[in-house]
């Protein structure tokens, strides 16, 4: 468990964050720090320790399928940015290099 | 006019149900409250004047028609991340500043169900991320009982607003300790029930596997109140747990016979200084007159809890926050594609530690990393949840500090991970989803300050035992009656 490897450019490419030099200089030293003191988790012995996602029990849930009211497409549609019609509107995806 | 509102939640129902006054007067009451002292606390981002009015209005004229409500007329402080129809609901973020919440979340409908009547959405950690408030891109929250000190966070300002009196019960949520430690900072109870028990249908998620929705209130009795009006299945969230709610409010005990309370060793109080060390000394033996057998157990992972928090709570913040991409809600600032909209978007509309935690998820879930630090992470969860396991054989409850110090002032915590040593006793328990409290336990000065600060004692109880919990935690505040032993900073309501 070694953050030598922290790119944090990297990171934040993947993340879709746009960085400052200044944030990448800055969040690269305090996020190493971070990771130095995570780090101790490598004193415990975990290999035969099963991984927990959920405390609690839990189970798939399903449920009928019965038509019923959604929210309001007007209401909805309304705390989009920007809109066309019954569509929210986005830049272009399609056809880029 | 005021007396109104500086007794607790049962009285104030109990008025309104009576008619001895109506839950209109209640509201007109808090709503001067809240005007009076706004202006030092700043506890809300937003105050709800016309639909606390109506709300007021409408459980008027059903009590006259002769329905009965628990909690009728009680004003309702709820957190800014819980969606509240028709209500700004910012998340205390730029990227939600806008945003008008389109359904109620359900903890906040079975809150409206018994008669409480939400008076303002309370100032936040950003995306609940923080434990002072500070990270709030829209208000400062200061505390009622020093207005140069945090209120704590990430729920400061459902704490600040209680304590102050512009509510009775305040909603908040507990990732990693949100509602405990400023319940501890602002003298206030703090209850995080057991994973799963309140519905998070319509809270923005931070870490939906550690997020638990939770009262603030002045009183345990406050707290079982709202506790039994909001906990129970709801089919709406997928991770709430079905299985039957026992009341606790008609449970609570004056004694803790019988009742064997575990201190924790590796929680030695003795290096939080002397005087925060008698404060919980001196609460061992109150506990231990009231009845209870004081056992030392051991949660030897104890000190990995911190660690395994830091990677599990930004993996899953860096996946939940994901969908604030400028498309469908939220704040978009424009690019020449959609990659470069959403990089945009996500810069202007985060603040600095909202970004640190996506970015620190971001790796701990990247290729070649998720094994070394995400799964490793969940493995420590596993032997932090059999620590507990194993001290429940020989305890029911566990004692132990809320936090390792006293409300602190504002920017005094300027490195992020000294930030995040503020949790260092509320992690654990979140991690193995326990339902665990804060309530009142004394008061100490603060090196080179000058006024008396609150501090809390944390009591934790296995899974689903929320009705001990909150019995042992009422007996404790009846004997020693902490929270009324020194006074705010800002003006005391009338009583």
């Amino acid at each position: 468990m070694s953050s030598e490897n922290l790119d944090i450019a990297y990171v934040a490419k993947l993340a879709r964050i746009a960085l400052t030099e200044e944030e990448v200089a800055r969040f690269g030293a305090q996020l190493g720090d971070l990771l130095g003191h995570v780090a101790t988790l490598a004193d415990l012995d975990l290999d035969s320790i099963p991984a927990t996602a959920q405390v609690v029990e839990s189970r798939n849930v399903m449920r009928e399928d019965i038509e019923r009211p959604s929210l309001d497409r007007e209401v909805v549609l309304s705390g989009a940015p920007q809109r066309q019609g019954a569509f929210v509107r986005v830049p272009r995806i399609i056809g880029q290099v | 006019m005021s007396s109104r509102i500086s007794s607790g939640a049962k009285e104030i129902a109990r008025a309104v149900n009576a008619r001895e006054c109506s839950a209109r007067e209640v509201v007109e009451a808090t709503l001067e409250r809240i005007a009076s002292v706004e202006p030092q606390v700043g506890a809300y981002l937003s105050v709800l004047e016309r639909q606390a009015r109506e709300g007021a209005d409408a459980l008027d004229a059903r009590i006259a028609s002769g329905e009965r409500f628990p909690l009728a007329g009680v004003p309702l402080a709820v957190k800014d991340n819980l969606a509240l129809e028709g209500t700004v609901t910012t998340c205390g973020s730029k990227m939600l500043e806008r945003w008008v919440a389109p359904y109620t979340a359900s903890a906040v409908r079975s809150m409206l169900a018994v008669g409480a009547i939400p008076v303002g959405k309370a100032n936040m950690d950003e995306f609940a991320m923080g434990s002072s408030c500070e990270n709030s891109a829209l208000g400062v929250t200061r505390n009622p009982y020093d207005l140069e000190r945090v209120p704590g966070g990430s729920s400061g300002g459902s704490a600040a607003s209680v304590a102050a009196y512009e509510a009775t019960i305040g909603l908040g949520s507990d990732t990693g300790g949100s509602i405990r430690e400023p319940a501890a900072f602002c003298n206030l109870v703090g209850f995080k029930p057991t994973y799963g028990r309140i519905s998070r249908y319509g809270l923005i998620a931070f870490a939906s596997s550690l997020d638990q929705i939770g009262p603030l209130t002045r009183n345990v009795e406050d707290a079982a109140l709202a506790y039994d009006a909001m906990a129970g299945f709801d089919p709406m969230d997928a991770t709430s747990v079905d299985r039957a709610v026992e009341p606790t409010a008609n449970a609570l005990r004056e004694d803790l016979q019988g009742v064997r309370i575990g201190v924790v060793k590796q929680f030695d109080t003795h290096k939080l200084g002397n005087d925060i060390d008698d404060v919980y000394d001196r609460a061992l033996h109150d506990l231990e007159a009231l009845g209870a057998e004081i056992v030392e157990v051991e949660l030897p992972t104890a000190d990995y809890g911190l660690a395994t928090y830091y990677l599990i709570a930004p993996a899953e913040c860096s996946s939940n926050l994901a969908r604030f991409d400028g498309v469908r809600y939220g704040l978009r600032i424009d690019g020449n594609d959609v990659a470069e909209m959403n990089e945009r978007s996500r810069a202007a509309g985060f603040g600095p530690e909202v970004k640190r935690r996506i970015l620190i998820g971001t790796y701990a879930l990247s290729s070649g990393y998720y094994d070394a630090y995400y799964v490793r992470a969940q493995k420590a969860r596993t032997l932090v949840a059999r620590d507990f396991a194993k001290a429940f054989e020989s305890c029911d409850l566990i004692a132990a500090p809320a936090t390792s110090s006293p409300a602190f002032r504002f920017k005094s915590k300027s490195d992020p991970y000294s930030m995040y040593l503020m949790d260092y006793y509320t992690i654990p328990m979140s991690l193995a989803g326990l339902p665990a409290l804060s309530v009142p336990c004394g008061w100490v000065t603060p090196e080179g300050g000058e006024r008396a600060m609150p501090l809390g004692l944390q009591l934790t109880a296995p899974l689903f035992a929320e009705r001990a919990l909150l019995s042992a935690a009422h007996a404790y505040e009846r004997a020693t009656m902490h929270a009324s032993k020194h006074p705010m900073q800002i003006a005391e309501v009338t009583r």
